[in-house]
């Protein structure tokens, strides 16, 4: 006698505790096991790209400030690189190293709360999540005293930055850069040898490298499969060809890689962050650009690297004030393409784990 | 033989929970310890200066969101003057590109974050509720002189 | 009748039928006014406990627990009270409804059975069954047939998932929690459960400390904390089993899962830990030793819940199976050969070996077998 079984479909729908954000996942389960997955967005749309018709360049960083609303800073630096290239407008030294540091400074702010938030959705109840937070609010202090807001900044500028740094910031920066390095090992001992964390992130969500390749994967999810892959060292801009840094690879593409490459990212940030402020020089902040800028008719694409992956901007302009089509690529849409094939076969326990360590931010998706 | 998987990871981590609960915990009581905020804060208050005032509009063109209404007509001397200038902080975001914009510097934005109402009608500003007064806070974003006046942020890396 | 080291147990203080010695006026009296006192223990503990986990998991995480209400947040419990009774009663309208009604009731009645039995002082226990801790693990695991209840009948794809994930784990290690149990049992000759704190001249953590570690884990699978609380994972099935109680029933779910707590802290305490017993004070005070105790023990439940992030499901199996299965029974295999061969051996040097064949069977144990399991094919 056969024993008689049935697929049948749970919404883990828009409001969830585990999905950052409201995405919408519909899986179709056999007992536990998951047959299918239909990923359903489209509930954060604010219709940024068509909004940023209307304004002008310096207007639209605002916007950009709200599309991955956890890392504003490398939001502004990616518009801004992008309409330079457009313009074709020189950046100051102490402008660009000043760029540097707010990016690396946001790098880590950014990787501390993805590697909380996967903790907490595998279950450990808060408590890596509130020590991590700990340490971004020493980061967000830093930031609310240069540009006086915490979590959208506004703080790049067409040419240059908008306002220079207070005489308390360095000393600040100082301490903050010399205490990092030990609470970031201290968290990697609370979870590295931890037996139940390793057999809940090991050989689980596997991504091999021609799939990561193919799925045009970015950023950690890229490199925890072994492709060395960084904008900042394949294609630099700003002065990212100054410093000497690594950029660290994992091997197998589990959800534990994607971890490691995480943790040892916010390493070389730090890294970075010391040699620019060894290195940084006086002068201006800003160029010198018109009040109303009108670039030459024509197109251009500028991406870097941020903590999610490759954010890039393409913008063509007609000759006006205002941009003629703005169009945004988004990390987090493009690295979730690689979901189907990650979650088939899993449990439920496990897609959980697997979309946490995609580490997706809904403004992104949704723009 | 190597051992491994015999729960000395478990045991590490139960250590150093253990450590960070010992550390002084890191909550601000609020209505009784308030901290300094920053100097340059962007409230979503504006604080301006009449004096200084030219009517010249440049607030209103720079805001991305229309949150600033302004109606100006010339009056007997071909000046131009101001008839009605409304704020509308409910639809500000604070990004500040006003103050940036303004060429008298006479707007600021404001250090007081204690601002809830209790209706949305009650956050349409006229240009008296916004008018400069000794007991306006204005803050350092932009301003250096604004700036020096304030007390210094208290930060968390200073606290231990 | 004699423990195994020679040492003659106390015959049970009380006759199941007969009075205590020093009550007035008979039998009844003993029972009621002793199950008055019990409920208001109940009740107050389970306060107590609901307080104390949140500002000790708070100082885990560094931050301040609740303060406000009451001096140092001490009536915190009476506003969560409070504010549960409430709220509104909502029935949705495609359950199955009687067993709905039905399933709170029968998850928290067996927790409260439990404290029928324990003492909390020489001889004071609502009545001292000679069959106590036989008793003890029965009515423990009736309690999972009220959360099926409600994950059936709640009409709800993450209560159903969630009651299969409950039947699966709690009968699994209903087995090496009784295997452990029964080694203390060989150990003291006794199943009463005054019988067995009184015959603990040394406490029996340090006699058995494998039995202890199988009896922790084991008994916090059953309780449903972490790391075994997929069935209340906020993160997958949000909530499990009372995703569609609100009120007074849910009230009753949440006091279920501080009793069963409760119950398990109490029993540890007298089995492992030796109950009432304690220097420096005399025997009337019994229970502030007893209640030091238990305090501690939860104080350990909290401290691995604040560290550890939780097992999946086909990984709780395996754990049960094929690694607190086997131990426990080599456990109790040692503890018969020591009562049999060497009855007259000096019990610290029991305590020598047993600790080290405990670290060497885990340490072996670790070695040889393999949790994880694979990606399935579709």
């Amino acid at each position: 006698m056969v024993l008689k079984t049935e697929t049948f479909i749970l919404n883990a729908g828009p409001q969830h505790p585990s999905t950052h954000g409201v995405f919408r996942m519909r899986f179709t389960l056999d007992g536990e096991v998951i047959q299918d997955v239909e990923p359903v967005f489209g509930y954060l749309h604010r219709g940024i790209e068509k909004l940023a018709e209307g304004l002008t360049y310096p207007q639209d960083i605002v916007f950009t400030d709200r599309l991955d609303y956890l890392a504003s800073m490398t939001n502004n630096q990616a518009y801004v690189v992008a309409v330079e290239k457009l313009a074709g407008i020189e950046v100051p030294e102490r402008a660009e190293y000043l760029r540097v540091i707010m990016a690396e400074l946001m790098r880590i702010s950014s990787h501390l709360m993805a590697v909380g938030f996967l903790l907490n959705d595998i279950g450990a109840f808060l408590t890596p999540l509130l020590y991590m937070y700990r340490e971004r609010e020493k980061i967000l202090d830093l930031y609310d005293m240069v540009c006086g807001q915490r979590l959208t900044y506004n703080y790049m500028r067409i040419g240059g930055v908008s306002q220079d740094i207070p005489e308390e910031f360095l000393p600040a920066l100082q301490r903050l850069i010399d205490s990092l390095p030990r609470f970031i090992k201290e968290y990697e001992q609370l979870l590295e040898f931890n037996e139940i964390l390793l057999m809940r992130t090991k050989n689980v969500g596997t991504l091999s490298k021609e799939a990561a390749i193919n799925f045009s994967a970015a950023g950690p999810v890229l490199r925890g499969s072994g492709v060395k892959w960084d904008i900042r060292k394949a294609d630099p801009y700003s002065v990212y060809n100054r410093f000497n840094f690594e950029v660290p690879v994992g091997v197998k593409g589990d959800v534990y890689d994607r971890y490691r490459v995480r943790i040892e990212e916010m390493h070389q940030s730090i890294n970075i962050i010391k040699q620019a402020v060894a290195q940084l020089p006086q002068g201006e902040i800003m160029a010198k650009v018109s009040r109303v800028l009108k670039p030459a008719k024509g197109e251009a694409y500028g991406h870097i690297e941020g903590p999610k992956g490759e954010l890039g901007f393409y913008i063509v302009s007609d000759g006006s004030a205002n941009p003629y089509r703005l169009h945004i690529r988004p990390p987090s849409l493009i690295n979730l393409t690689a979901l189907r094939e990650l979650v088939i076969g899993t449990k439920i326990a496990d897609a959980m784990a697997i979309f946490g360590s995609i580490d997706i931010c809904v403004g992104e998706v949704d723009r | 033989m190597k051992f491994k998987n015999y729960g000395e990871g478990i045991a590490k981590g139960m250590f150093i929970t253990m450590k960070n609960a010992i550390r002084h915990p890191i909550t601000t009581q609020y209505p009784e310890q308030r901290l300094n905020i920053s100097r340059r804060t962007r409230g979503n208050q504006l604080v301006w200066d009449k004096e200084k005032c030219i009517s010249c509009s440049m607030c209103a063109r720079a805001c991305p969101v229309n949150c600033i209404t302004m109606v100006t007509s010339r009056d007997e001397n071909k000046k131009l003057k101001m008839d009605k200038m409304d704020f509308d902080a409910g639809i500000c975001i604070s990004c500040g590109l006003c103050v940036e914009a303004c060429p008298q510097t006479c707007l600021f934005m404001s250090v007081d974050y204690e601002k809830a109402r209790y209706s949305r009608k009650d956050f349409k500003l006229t240009k008296e509720d916004i008018t400069m007064t000794e007991k306006s806070k204005p803050s350092g974003y932009y301003s250096p002189e604004n700036e020096a006046k304030l007390p210094t942020q208290t930060l968390l890396i200073n606290r231990k | 009748m004699m423990s195994i080291f020679g040492r003659s147990v106390l015959p049970p203080a009380v006759h199941p039928a007969m009075l205590a010695p020093d009550w007035p006026s008979g039998f009844w009296s003993h029972l009621i006014i002793f199950i008055v006192i019990l409920f208001v223990f109940y009740i107050f503990m389970a306060m107590a406990f609901i307080y104390f986990e949140r500002r000790v998991i708070s100082r885990f995480q560094i931050r301040i627990g609740p303060n406000r209400i009451g001096p140092f947040g001490l009536l915190q419990p009476v506003a969560d009270v409070i504010k549960i009774l409430i709220k509104e009663d909502i029935v949705p309208n495609n359950v199955d409804k009687w067993i709905y009604l039905l399933a709170p009731a029968v998850a928290v009645v067996p927790s409260i059975l439990i404290f029928a039995v324990i003492p909390f002082q020489n001889g004071a226990s609502l009545i001292d069954l000679n069959i106590g801790i036989l008793y003890v693990v029965a009515i423990s695991s009736i309690s999972v047939v009220g959360l099926v209840m409600a994950g059936w009948s709640s009409n709800n794809k993450y209560s159903l998932i969630s009651a299969m994930r409950v039947i699966a784990q709690v009968v699994s290690y209903e087995i090496p929690m009784a295997l452990a149990i029964i080694g203390v049992v060989v150990f003291s000759g006794t199943l009463s459960m005054n019988g067995i704190v009184q015959a603990q001249t040394v406490p029996y953590i340090l006699l058995q400390p494998l039995g202890f570690v199988i009896y922790f884990l084991a008994s916090m699978a059953e309780i449903n904390r972490t790391p075994f609380d997929l069935l209340e994972a906020e993160g997958e099935i949000v909530a499990g089993f009372n995703i569609e109680y609100s009120g007074f029933k849910f009230a009753l779910f949440y006091l279920t899962e501080y009793a069963e707590a409760i119950g398990v802290s109490t029993i540890i305490t007298t089995i492992y830990l030796a109950g009432w017993k304690g220097p420096f004070l005399p025997p009337a005070f019994g229970i502030v030793w007893f209640l030091i105790k238990v305090f501690a023990v939860f104080a350990l439940i909290i401290w691995v819940r604040a560290t550890l992030p939780r097992l999946r499901i086909d990984q709780v199996m395996g754990f049960a199976w094929k690694c607190l299965l086997p131990l426990s029974l080599i456990n109790l295999l040692i503890t018969g050969a020591q009562v049999v061969f060497w009855p007259n051996l000096s019990q610290w040097v029991i305590v020598g070996v047993n600790f080290v064949l405990a670290g060497l069977l885990i340490a072996l144990w670790s070695r040889f077998f393999k949790l994880t399991g694979d990606k399935v094919e579709v």
